[in-house]
């Protein structure tokens, strides 16, 4: 058991959020320190909490000032990101455990290269490697998912094997279509909706990630693990059906 | 029955206060972008204040009543006429079967709001009726509308039916009307009010002096997602690593080319760029009434001045509600 309080720096987003910065860089302990963060803030939502967000090594508190200055008993006119404040840092004083709860495991099909991946062949020659190398390489990797932003359900991932890691397109793609996998730096994601992105894109998924009608709304959650395959393009075709009459 | 659109102008879409509780799966909140106006519709029509309505962009919307309905319009005066006459914005308004309601041209603001009694009746989508366009969801079947739609308004609350039956015995408007100063700002060139953003120690002094002191212009590339600006530059002390985080509606981010750009409604729930200021809440309205070409002035205050602001802003919204409350018992 211990408490979350230490290593916590709270500062405004505005008016109406406020930041909890939970140490620096990518790290697996900060990212279960988030987790665990989110966890109590959603067990025990102070008034006028409107709905956190998880990313690397902060979560973002959204608060309606409205309803937290009325909700506050004290009367002691605070303004409402110091009572929202006091109450964070009170609920961070809690004893917790670390979950035993198992990691989740999301196994990716992926259809590398063709017209599926048409930056398999360049990430290749940026190595010096064969494609199947790289999908070897890409696909034989572990990934954690650290957060979700940028669209609807797009994994933020560490893990990647740096053998692989290549910089983004100097010219950004106008129209990226969605299920692509890509690499970016050290980074590997997969687009869920159609977007412009620079990202270079090695494969594509017939798996849906977001998911409007469904709660949760996507596929992948902060803290799963995740693992690609490769599949050939009568399985991509297979699975489309597959989904379509499910 | 219901309302078919005629002409769609160029974006008009169905919008609430936005999608919450869904950003931490990357779902954007979206909503009005002029939330106020948005509000004080609804308010006119005996709706719940966060009802989804019409955000109507500019120009060209036209809409044919196939049955009477109570509405009423605010935001940015787009000059909306009925059957071809100068209708007013900003109180109860009876349409009846058969007319037009047209908005022409901008003359002031940029997005007018139309709020139906009864609300809109689309389905919510995680809780929410705002038309998310990248993704295809909410709204109008996710999309802006468009030509030969046809969509229905929902049963109107007691103060709707009231207000709806007292227009149908004489003119189809109050005399009285909204006095929206105080709410929205409808100038080309305004004072926008800030407070700091995260990373506003790492930029250099110099170009601190420039934001809060310079003119930033409104580019053409200003949607419901983003305004780019245009201005003195604006350049960090030293380069550094951000990591993504969250942001939120009114964020000022500064990419490497210096020029800043300002999160609006449809914004990414996460971003990495440095962020210099955060719009005070109170001011987004403004801001949301502004277009290309349009100019900037930032000024700085203090976070307990931005939260004094806005429940100043409420307590007057509040006062509003009575005032029309009032003003309908003088009517019986």
């Amino acid at each position: 058991m211990f408490t979350l309080k230490e290593d916590v720096q709270i500062r405004p987003l505005g008016d109406a959020a406020l930041v909890l910065q939970v140490g620096h860089g990518i790290d697996e302990a900060i990212h279960k320190r988030v987790k665990l963060i989110m966890n109590l803030l959603e067990s025990h939502p102070f008034e006028g909490l409107i709905e956190t967000v998880p990313a690397y090594n902060s979560v973002t508190i959204y608060y309606n000032p409205v309803d937290v200055y009325f909700s506050n008993r004290k009367k002691d006119n605070k303004i409402p990101f110091e009572i929202v404040k006091n109450c964070i840092l009170e609920l961070l004083t809690k004893s917790v455990s670390v979950e035993s709860t198992k990691e989740r495991i999301v196994k990716i099909p992926v259809v590398y290269g063709g017209d599926m991946g048409p930056d398999l062949e360049y990430v290749a020659s940026y190595h010096g490697l064969t494609p199947s190398e790289v999908i070897e390489l890409h696909s034989s990797g572990d990934y954690l998912v650290f957060m979700l932003g940028f669209a609807p359900g797009f994994p933020f991932m560490g893990g990647l094997n740096q053998q692989i890691a290549t910089p983004r397109k100097d010219t950004p793609r106008l129209a990226i279509p969605p299920g692509s996998v890509g690499i970016a730096g050290s980074q590997t994601g997969i687009y869920p909706l159609e977007t412009p992105g620079g990202w270079q894109i090695i494969g594509r998924t017939p798996q849906s990630l977001f998911l409007p009608n469904q709660t949760p709304p996507t596929l992948l959650q902060p803290g799963d693990r995740i693992r690609f395959y490769p599949i050939t393009m009568e399985e991509y075709n297979h699975h489309l059906e597959v989904a379509t009459w499910a | 029955m219901g309302i078919k659109v005629l002409q769609p102008g160029m974006l008009t879409t169905i919008q609430d206060l936005g999608r919450y509780g869904v950003q931490k799966f990357g779902v954007i909140v979206g909503g009005a972008m002029d939330p106020i106006s948005l509000r004080i519709a609804n308010i006119l029509v005996g709706n719940s204040h966060d009802e989804g309505g019409l955000e109507v962009t500019l120009f060209g919307t036209t809409l044919l009543f196939e049955s009477d309905e109570l509405i009423a319009i605010t935001g940015g005066n787009l000059r909306p006429t009925l059957d071809g006459e100068e209708v007013p914005m900003w109180r109860p308004l009876l349409v009846q079967k058969g007319s037009v309601l047209k908005f022409h041209a901008a003359v002031s603001g940029c997005r007018a709001y139309v709020s139906f009694s009864g609300g809109i009746q689309v389905p919510e989508v995680m809780n929410s009726k705002s038309t998310y366009l990248r993704a295809g969801i909410g709204g109008f079947h996710g999309r802006k509308l468009q030509k030969k739609d046809v969509f229905e308004c929902g049963v109107r609350s007691a103060v709707g039916e009231e207000l709806f039956q007292q227009l149908q015995t004489e003119s189809i408007y109050f005399p009285w009307f909204v006095n929206y100063t105080s709410f929205v700002n409808l100038q080309k060139t305004k004072t926008i009010r800030i407070i700091r953003g995260s990373e506003y120690e790492r930029f250099d002094e110099e170009s601190i002096k420039n934001f809060l002191s310079m003119p930033y212009k409104i580019t053409t590339q200003a949607d419901r997602m983003g305004y780019r600006l245009e201005g003195e530059e604006i350049q960090l002390k030293a380069p550094f690593e951000l990591l993504s985080e969250g942001v939120t509606y009114g964020t000022i981010q500064v990419p490497s080319n210096g020029q800043p750009i300002i999160l609006m409604a449809d914004r990414q729930t996460t971003g990495g760029y440095p962020k210099i200021g955060q719009i005070i809440s109170t001011d987004l309205p403004f801001l949301a009434q502004m277009q290309a070409t349009d100019t900037i002035h930032f000024q700085e205050v203090t976070l307990e001045e931005a939260q004094k602001a806005l429940l100043h802003q409420e307590k007057q919204l509040n006062e509003l509600r009575m005032a029309l409350r009032f003003r309908r018992l003088q009517y019986k």
